[in-house]
């Protein structure tokens, strides 16, 4: 097997274009800038008689030139990756492959975008999102992770390689490296090369998505959760509830986050259970979050409530026992004998015991720490902005009216003024997603709390580092891939408040 | 305003003390305080051996005690060890325990004494912070021109190509933490992978002589992330105040586009990227971290990682002390610098 080239055969004809383009293209934005200086703020305008007008001279060919050049550039790399689907095994070179192997994450981003446009008049938000470029582009790179994670989590499917299997030989390898005959996997080649340990960076890479992809939007939840059920009461009765709730948000605030992460997710914290009970803290408030909303809206029609609010606190109170047991450690009743209801005075209740089984807890964390210490540290910015909101929604004129209907204050909470702070609050969750990632990559980056075998991408880019001097392509493919995400949830974030200050 | 000052200045003390509690706290829990015995004593003691080695060193005394010690408003201890060997808390290393001082902590000027370095936490604390320092200098000298320019630049005709490109310019780099981009300066500009190996890779040499050559990539690398985040917050506050009434008039007037912008404009402008550039202190102490343990520049950042890796109390809660002011008298500069700039809230 012969090492493979980035391009391939496809390089001879595609590399020249692309060059000349995006020289042509660097070109003409440098004079679009400084042309731009001196022109009248003027774009294009309909005439009167019905004629548009473009501007014309020096700037108008620039911007021209900078239309054209970006659009041809574009249709080349799209060329890069389409033309390799109907070549050859390894001859359209690296890329090609990589784009093969992206293969089902091409489709479903297709089919998704082709419905959402279909539909998008009928898709409120979500569906106007597809007006603004910029937040298509967000929207697609956060897609395109999101099915890499689906499709390498639940099906094997992109990954090239066992992420973790060791081949001798191929440590700190080139891309394109062929690896020796009888490896297993899908294809001859590493394509983005070896790490340090000889392992597969492409398949590394592809299945760092998995964790983030699972673990940062869900911790972003509850942080939400957690925000939203303090910074609700805290803002709409302010006083002394808000002074100190607000004074306990400042104070982890005010922590560097990298000093309470070294100092909260150390294995020697782990041991004395302080996550485990910061998880039962934090956790129970999606808890209390859906209780208060259903009975706030319920309350009057006690059937209907039971009804509601049984099966769904029934199975948040399961989800939630299974987060924040884990065995070996302080809170671990899997097994054991427990007497729920001991501070009760009728004795035959207080000597109630229940032995609850093995197949009650769902799953394990093992991340617990780093998962409890993501949300402790987003939680408090969550809670100063639903606060600043809630502050000035409570003098809304359809608060003083369901106050006039006699609604309780946390109907008024959660159904007159949360739905009306909305935007903002979607904004800020996939700004906050992207927060997260950045977090849980500066964990990696410091190995705290992460196994250093495990794929995600700061503890590969860690490893990376190392022998950067060296070396540089290990660390260089998790980096892009962080930051693929994360602009692409930034992008997607400025879309989204683009779209909603429209109406 | 005194009044103002005064309340806020109580706040602060408030939340230095119940930050230095908890990090007190934490580094003093059983299996950190089992660490640090096993790492300065002996790596195979019995456990019979590390309670007393604790004892000794008046460790085990209740939380709060330490804490006023550590503090200075309680005496520091005076023990007598099972191995018979008595030790003070104030003692200098190599002095009698009888010259020893009754009150030794951070209100007398006494930081403690740094097991990792062996050496007092004051002058550790205070050479590394200016190393720091001179980082942090030319990131400013970098990050806060250069956002500004770019914001104003944005915001002065909002809606425009030089604003969209400029826009879009600023998310990327809100979107490229500093473990990112560092890594990705130092494969471009620093190997020979892509052929431009314009700058080195390490910044160690710079703590004695900083160069354009060694400093450049460390310095950008942070001022990149937080350049973003400024020049977005400026463009903000450009594109209100060019919507302004006072704008219109003096368009309607004939003043030419830049005496506008320059003169008009750029002033109010600029009171919000202020108490902004403020507030990105804290988050630039992150990027500190991160850099200097990437570019292996020993400065507070690196001294941080390695306090808190080996559990040396003093150190970190020096450090935390540090950094903690650091966050808070930045806040109060932003608070008391709004209302200075701003005319409104000034003069009535």
């Amino acid at each position: 097997m012969e090492a493979l080239t980035w391009t391939g055969s496809l390089g001879g004809y595609l590399n020249p274009v692309l060059m000349v383009l995006l020289a042509l293209l660097a070109i003409a934005v440098v004079a679009q800038f400084v042309l731009g200086f001196f022109a009248a703020p003027m774009t294009l305008q309909s005439n009167p008689d019905g004629t548009l007008e473009a501007r014309g001279g020096a700037l108008g060919m620039a911007e021209t030139g900078v239309k054209w050049t970006f659009l041809a550039s574009l249709a080349v790399v799209i060329g890069y990756i389409v033309v390799p689907l109907v070549m050859p095994y390894g001859a359209a070179g690296i890329i090609g492959e990589m784009s093969k192997r992206f293969l089902p994450v091409w489709i479903a981003l297709i089919a998704l975008f082709a419905v959402s446009i279909y539909y998008k008049r009928r898709l409120g938000l979500y569906g106007k999102l597809f007006d603004s470029t910029i937040g298509m582009i967000g929207f697609a790179l956060v897609m395109f992770w999101v099915f890499t994670a689906l499709f390498v989590g639940l099906f094997d499917m992109i990954l090239t390689h066992d992420y973790l299997t060791q081949v001798s030989g191929l440590k700190n390898k080139v891309p394109g490296v062929p690896v020796p005959e009888g490896t297993e996997g899908a294809i001859p080649h590493y394509l983005l090369g070896g790490d340090n340990l000889a392992r597969d960076i492409f398949s590394r890479v592809v299945t760092g998505s998995v964790f983030v992809i699972a673990i940062a939007p869900l911790a972003t939840i509850f942080a939400f959760m957690v925000g939203i059920t303090l910074g609700l009461p805290a803002g709409f009765y302010g006083g002394k509830l808000d002074t100190v709730l607000s004074f306990v948000a400042n104070l982890i605030l005010a922590f560097p986050v990298i000093l309470l992460f070294y100092l909260l997710v150390t294995p020697e914290i782990v041991l004395t259970g302080i996550p485990s009970y910061m998880a039962a803290f934090l956790f129970v408030f999606p808890l209390i979050f859906f209780g208060v909303l259903l009975n706030s809206r319920y309350y009057t029609q006690p059937a209907k409530r039971n009804a509601i609010m049984i099966p769904v606190l029934g199975i948040l109170a399961w989800l939630y026992v299974s987060v924040i047991n884990q065995p070996g450690t302080v809170i671990d009743f899997i097994g054991r004998p427990v007497q729920p209801l001991y501070f009760m005075p009728i004795n035959w209740l207080s000597n109630l015991t229940i032995t609850l089984p093995a197949w009650f807890d769902l799953f394990d964390i093992t991340i617990l720490v780093v998962f409890v210490s993501v949300v402790f540290v987003n939680a408090p910015t969550v809670f100063r902005i639903v606060r600043g909101l809630t502050l000035d929604l409570r003098t809304r004129d359809y608060v003083a009216a369901a106050q006039t209907r006699g609604e309780g204050a946390w109907y008024i909470m959660l159904w007159e003024i949360l739905p009306n702070a909305r935007g903002p609050l979607i904004v800020d969750f996939c700004l906050r997603i992207g927060y997260t990632t950045i977090l849980l990559g500066t964990l990696g980056f410091f190995g705290l709390g992460l196994s250093s075998e495990s794929p995600d991408w700061g503890s590969t880019i860690n490893e990376g580092r190392k022998l950067l001097l060296i070396y540089a392509h290990p660390a260089l493919p998790p980096a892009v891939a962080l930051l693929s995400l994360v602009l692409g949830l930034n992008l997607l974030a400025d879309g989204l408040r683009e779209e909603s200050l429209k109406d | 305003m005194g009044l103002f000052i005064l309340r806020r200045l109580g706040v602060m003390l408030l939340t230095a003390l119940c930050l230095t509690f908890i990090v007190f706290w934490l580094t003093n829990l059983a299996p950190n305080l089992e660490k640090l015995a096993k790492t300065q004593g002996n790596a195979r003691m019995s456990d019979e051996a590390v309670v007393s080695w604790l004892e000794n060193r008046g460790y085990s005394q209740a939380l709060p005690v330490k804490y006023g010690q550590w503090l200075g408003v309680l005496p520091g201890y005076v023990i007598e060890g099972t191995d018979g060997e008595v030790r003070a808390r104030c003692q200098i290393p190599g002095e009698p325990v009888e010259d020893a001082a009754t009150f030794c902590g951070i209100l007398q000027g006494d930081w403690g004494y740094s097991t990792v370095f062996k050496d007092e936490v004051g002058t550790i604390v205070a050479t590394r912070l200016g190393l720091t320092g001179k980082l942090m200098f030319w990131v400013m000298m970098v990050m806060v021109p250069g956002a500004l320019i770019i914001g104003v630049l944005a915001g002065m005709r909002e809606g425009s190509r030089t604003d969209r490109s400029l826009s879009t310019v600023s998310i990327v780099s809100t979107a490229t933490p500093e473990y990112v981009s560092g890594v990705v300066f130092i494969s471009v500009f620093a190997t020979a992978t892509f052929g431009m190996q314009w700058f080195k890779g390490t910044a160690t040499s710079a703590m004695d002589d900083a160069t354009f050559e060694n400093f450049f990539l460390p310095v950008m690398t942070i001022a990149l992330y937080g350049m973003g985040y400024i020049a977005r917050m400026t463009r903000a506050s450009m594109t209100e105040v060019m919507t302004a009434q006072y704008i219109r008039t003096a368009r309607l007037k004939g003043v030419s586009f830049p005496k506008i912008v320059l003169k008009h404009a750029l002033r109010n402008a600029l009171i919000a990227p202020f108490t902004v550039i403020m507030l990105q202190f804290p988050w630039l102490l992150n990027g500190v971290v991160i850099v200097e343990t990437l570019f292996n520049y020993k400065g507070f950042g690196w001294v941080l990682v390695q306090a808190a890796g080996n559990n040396d109390i003093e150190l970190l809660l020096g450090v935390s002390i540090v950094s903690v002011f650091v966050v808070l008298i930045t806040q109060l500069i932003s608070d008391i610098g709004y209302v200075f700039l701003n005319p409104r809230i000034r003069i009535s």
